[in-house]
């Protein structure tokens, strides 16, 4: 049933000022103002520019500069989004069925949520640091010499360790809660027909728990690619040399380091296009929750 | 929800829990695996931090000898207060206490100005019936789609054709600029019975008084699970202050992170100490903040899958 | 006098639906009438019109004399009692009781005295400083009434305010209700869709179905004189048995058995309406043999299930039952026999 509601010629046009003021000036206006720049060619000394047309976009995504950070930024987010799906459920079921130090395990388990991205990358810093990291100590026992900084895959390995370790906390309390809303006839009518432990996890507890793996996925992925920068800053400490780095971070070095406006632009409205089609994708499931339930 | 027959905080998740698992006969074995993984990932989730604070506490000599410690080390409260109190950074102005206050005006700046911008904007949306609702709702949408990060440069350009660098509305407003709160407040509103706006009718309401009376008293718990997800979010705040503070004394602890780093690069023994401090500092008063007011931060983050 | 005039009130949803198709009823002074239907009948739609939450698309309802199809809830002096109670969650009792008056103005001394008054009369004192979370069910019942009682109102209107007691409450403040209406004498609505609360409460009943009202009368005359067959299966528990039948000659045939009865109907296929209590199992006699079938035994009363030829029949009875899977031999009185149109279902 609908809303009842009020009725007024003037105060929701006034409720609605702060926001949409907001919006228009510190959101559709920079949007606008990506999308025109990525149309030219803008020349940062006498600030003048020049219409370019595509070229910005055909320059932009035929750099290999640019395919090789974007293959990164998908490796590093299909491996972040799942490892971080994967962790998460699987401490959240534990979580779920123990019954002594539930709430202290919980605790424990979300402080890291609390940690700001570049902290996070800070830690990681130390952590794998040439002379002081005991995890490259670790990773030495196996015969692994982890050089952060200086390999590419290494470096990348670590910036995908801590922005993992970041956002499983995330996973959890999702999971957790997921868990916990599955009604307790529910359980204990699977707990009658299955016998296994196991086989009832993954019939029915985990497809009870999809749209939640499903909405985290999203999240996941809008996470790694845009979130961790921080983390990435951190961790290729402004001298990229030859660090892997993702596209959010490619469009931030190019545009205030290297100065190239339209070509961080355009790269931004493929960024744009690319979080659209993401959202409809969201949307899609959202309304076959709606139909669900 | 049944908020016309309660308006107690809602059950804890973890009593909750508890409740459901008893039915359930314990099986020995299944419960020692759940705690080893449990034990595993408090290790892994745990550790690092406690490396971190632990090697803050050792002078950075022995850190650049022996490596990162899992000792206590005799130098805590030296290390903590010259990162507190010593005035750093290239103009030699900024302390770690002015980074932690400027931290607390982003973080509660930012979650107060999107709750009452947002609870504003929700109320029109889901009390009022006008020409431009839609429209509307589509536009606070649209904000939703492109995050901050991917349209940083022009936002940049934006707040300093603004003359808003350097100040702290410029760093506060333009992160306002996403509709999450509006959503979430939006969802809750609509999860209130509909009788509650009629029986207020019938009273005499009218929009200002329903807002004032029953609507906000009745979100008394929402708006603190939001502000303490939203504090958390402003605190956390990296590139957004990087990029609009150049002056120190606008500094934030996360902000401050970054200056630490590059500092670090050019010396010949790095300060690890006082770095891991800076980060130890960083971390705390969010992590407090959730932990203390942990139902209520749970409920405000899954309550936005809704 | 009239309290409520409700005149050829159409209600139309802008997607097209049509929930109320011209209704027309007046409430006289001091009067209780009780809209019943099924959900989806337009009852609730019909009561929130004449609250003012919803907009009349067309008709008029006129309240203490004057039209207040364009007045805002709170201009027309009506009170409501809520399904859900909505009672403001955040505010204690007495606040919740004040919160209306307060908005119109009133004094607070005399603001004081009507919660007091309210309270005594509802017996509901002792929880004044308490919020609506800590009281009972029946307390949140007592305080919703409080709450339409300060108002002074000219008509209380009840959206069916016990579906959410367990039997015995709602038993219980059904007839509170009755008395506190009777006492405070003012005219009140109750809708609902429970044909028991209906025929206890209502001094009028205003049966609706599918947005039109099927028949309007006193208790009594609803059960005795069901206007068509939908009326006749709503009121009355068991329902009314509705047996397709073929009248000729001053005999009614059924299922190849047949009963004299006197025809003042035309001929023809009927709907014949028999109320389960009103049949009695005969030892001899005219009648209809039925095979007999489950028996459920309710205490007070015993219900037969029966199929005469190929079409169901119930029988309340108080006395010894048949065996089951036997024949019994069915009679009934003329005058309990209701004639129904066979397409329209309307009395003939």
């Amino acid at each position: 049933m609908e809303k009842a509601q009020f009725q007024s010629r003037w105060m929701p046009y006034l409720l609605l000022a702060p926001q949409m003021v907001i919006i228009a000036i510190f959101f559709i206006w920079p949007a606008a103002e990506a999308i025109r720049a990525s149309f030219f060619l803008e020349d940062p000394f006498f600030g003048n520019s020049t219409f370019v047309g595509l070229q910005n976009y055909t320059d932009a995504l035929s750099a290999s500069d640019y395919k090789r950070t974007a293959w990164f930024t998908v490796v590093f987010t299909v491996l972040v989004s799942l490892l971080s799906l994967a962790l998460g459920m699987m401490l959240a079921v534990s979580a779920d069925r123990v019954l002594r130090g539930q709430s202290t395990y919980k605790t424990l388990l979300m402080w890291v949520y609390a940690i700001a991205p570049p902290v996070a990358g800070l830690i990681g810093v130390m952590l794998f640091d040439q002379h002081i990291g005991p995890l490259v100590d670790f990773a030495a026992m196996f015969g692994w010499h982890l050089q952060i900084g200086v390999d590419y895959w290494d470096t990348g390995f670590a910036m995908i360790v801590v922005s993992t370790w970041k956002q499983v906390p995330y996973c959890f309390i999702f999971f957790l809660s997921g868990l916990q809303s599955i009604p307790t006839s529910v359980k204990e009518a699977s707990a009658i027909d299955c016998q296994s432990e196991t086989r009832r996890f993954w019939t029915i507890t985990f497809p009870l728990l999809a749209p939640t793996t499903f909405f985290l996925l999203i999240l996941n992925i809008t996470y790694a690619m845009f979130e961790t920068f921080g983390t990435i800053d951190q961790i290729v400490k402004d001298q990229p040399g030859n660090s892997p780095v993702t596209l959010v971070y490619k469009v931030f070095r190019d545009g205030f380091r290297g100065n190239d406006i339209g070509g961080s632009s355009a790269q931004s409205v493929i960024l744009m296009i690319f979080v659209l089609l993401l959202t409809i994708v969201q949307f899609r499931l959202i309304e076959r929750r709606i139909h669900y339930t | 929800m049944a908020i016309a027959d309660t308006d107690r905080l809602p059950p804890a998740t973890s009593d909750k829990a508890k409740t459901k698992t008893k039915p359930q006969k314990p099986r020995s074995n299944i419960r020692l695996y759940d705690h080893i993984v449990l034990a595993i990932g408090v290790f892994i989730m745990m550790g690092p931090l406690v490396v971190a604070f632990l090697t803050s506490t050792h002078d950075y000599v022995t850190i650049h000898r022996e490596g990162m410690q899992i000792t206590w080390g005799g130098n805590f409260l030296e290390t903590y207060k010259n990162v507190l109190y010593q005035k750093g950074g290239f103009t030699g102005e900024v302390t770690g206490l002015l980074m932690t206050q400027n931290s607390l005006i982003l973080g509660i700046g930012f979650a107060v100005g999107k709750i009452v911008v947002s609870m504003l904007a929700a109320y029109a949306i889901v009390y009022f019936r006008f020409p431009f609702a839609t429209l509307s709702f589509w536009i606070i949408f649209t904000t939703l789609l492109l995050p901050l990060e991917v349209r940083i440069l022009p936002s940049y350009e934006v707040v300093q054709q603004l003359g808003m660098l350097n100040s702290y509305s410029g760093l506060i407003i333009p992160l306002i600029a996403s509709a999450t709160g509006t959503f979430f407040f939006r969802q809750f509103f609509k999860s209130i019975p509909n009788e509650m706006i009629e029986a207020a009718r019938i009273d005499g309401a009218g929009p200002v008084q329903f807002f004032w009376d029953i609507l906000v008293p009745l979100s008394k718990t929402m708006i603190a699970a939001i502000f303490i997800i939203m504090f958390v979010v402003g605190w956390n705040q990296y590139l957004w202050p990087t990029l609009m503070t150049t002056e120190e004394g606008y500094f934030t602890l996360v902000r401050g992170i970054r200056n630490i780093m590059q500092q670090m690069i050019g010396a010949d023994i790095p300060e690890y100490n006082e770095a891991l401090a800076m980060a130890v500092l960083a971390m705390l008063p969010p992590a407090l903040v959730i932990m203390i007011f942990q139902r209520m931060f749970i409920k405000g983050l899954v309550e936005q899958e809704k | 006098m009239t309290t409520l005039r409700i005149k050829d009130v159409f209600k139309r949803y802008p997607n097209g639906a049509e929930a109320v198709k011209g209704v027309s009823v007046d409430v006289e002074d001091g009067e209780l009438v009780v809209f019943v239907g099924p959900s989806g009948c337009g009852k609730s739609t019909m009561l929130r019109m004449v609250a003012g939450l919803e907009s009349v698309t067309e008709g008029e309802i006129e309240l203490a004399g004057r039209v207040v199809n364009d007045l805002e809830p709170a201009e027309r002096n009506i009170a409501m009692v809520f399904q859900n109670y909505a009672l403001y969650p955040h505010m204690s009792v007495r606040k919740n009781l004040a919160y209306g008056l307060k908005n119109r103005g009133t004094p607070q001394a005399e603001i004081d005295r009507k919660v007091d008054e309210a309270a005594k009369l509802l017996q509901i004192g002792e929880f004044l400083d308490r919020k609506p979370s800590q009281l009972s069910g029946g307390q949140r019942q007592r305080v919703a009434m409080g709450r339409a009682i300060v108002r002074d109102p000219a008509i209380f209107l009840f959206d069916e305010p016990l579906s959410n007691l367990d039997a015995k409450l709602r038993n219980q403040m059904r007839l509170e209700i009755k008395k506190l209406q009777r006492s405070l004498g003012t005219a009140a609505i109750y809708v609902t869709h429970d044909q028991v609360e209906a025929m206890t409460l209502a001094d009028r009943i205003v049966v609706l179905n599918n947005g039109l009202i099927e028949q309007v009368g006193k208790p009594h005359e609803v059960y005795s004189q069901p206007a068509s067959t939908f009326v006749a299966s709503f009121i009355g528990a068991p329902p009314m048995n509705l047996l397709d039948a073929t009248l000729s000659d001053g005999r009614i045939e059924i299922g190849g058995q047949s009963f004299a009865v006197q025809q003042t109907q035309k001929a023809g296929p009927i709907k014949l309406g028999l109320r389960p209590e009103r049949l009695q199992v005969a030892s001899g006699g005219e009648g209809f043999r039925v095979e007999v079938g489950v028996l459920e035994d309710l205490g007070a009363t015993r219900l037969i299930h029966a199929r005469l030829g190929d079409q169901d029949l119930t029988i309340a009875q108080d006395s010894e039952l048949p065996e089951p899977s036997s024949e019994a031999l069915i009679t009934f009185r003329h005058d309990d026999a209701h004639f129904f149109d066979a397409s329209s279902g309307r009395r003939i």
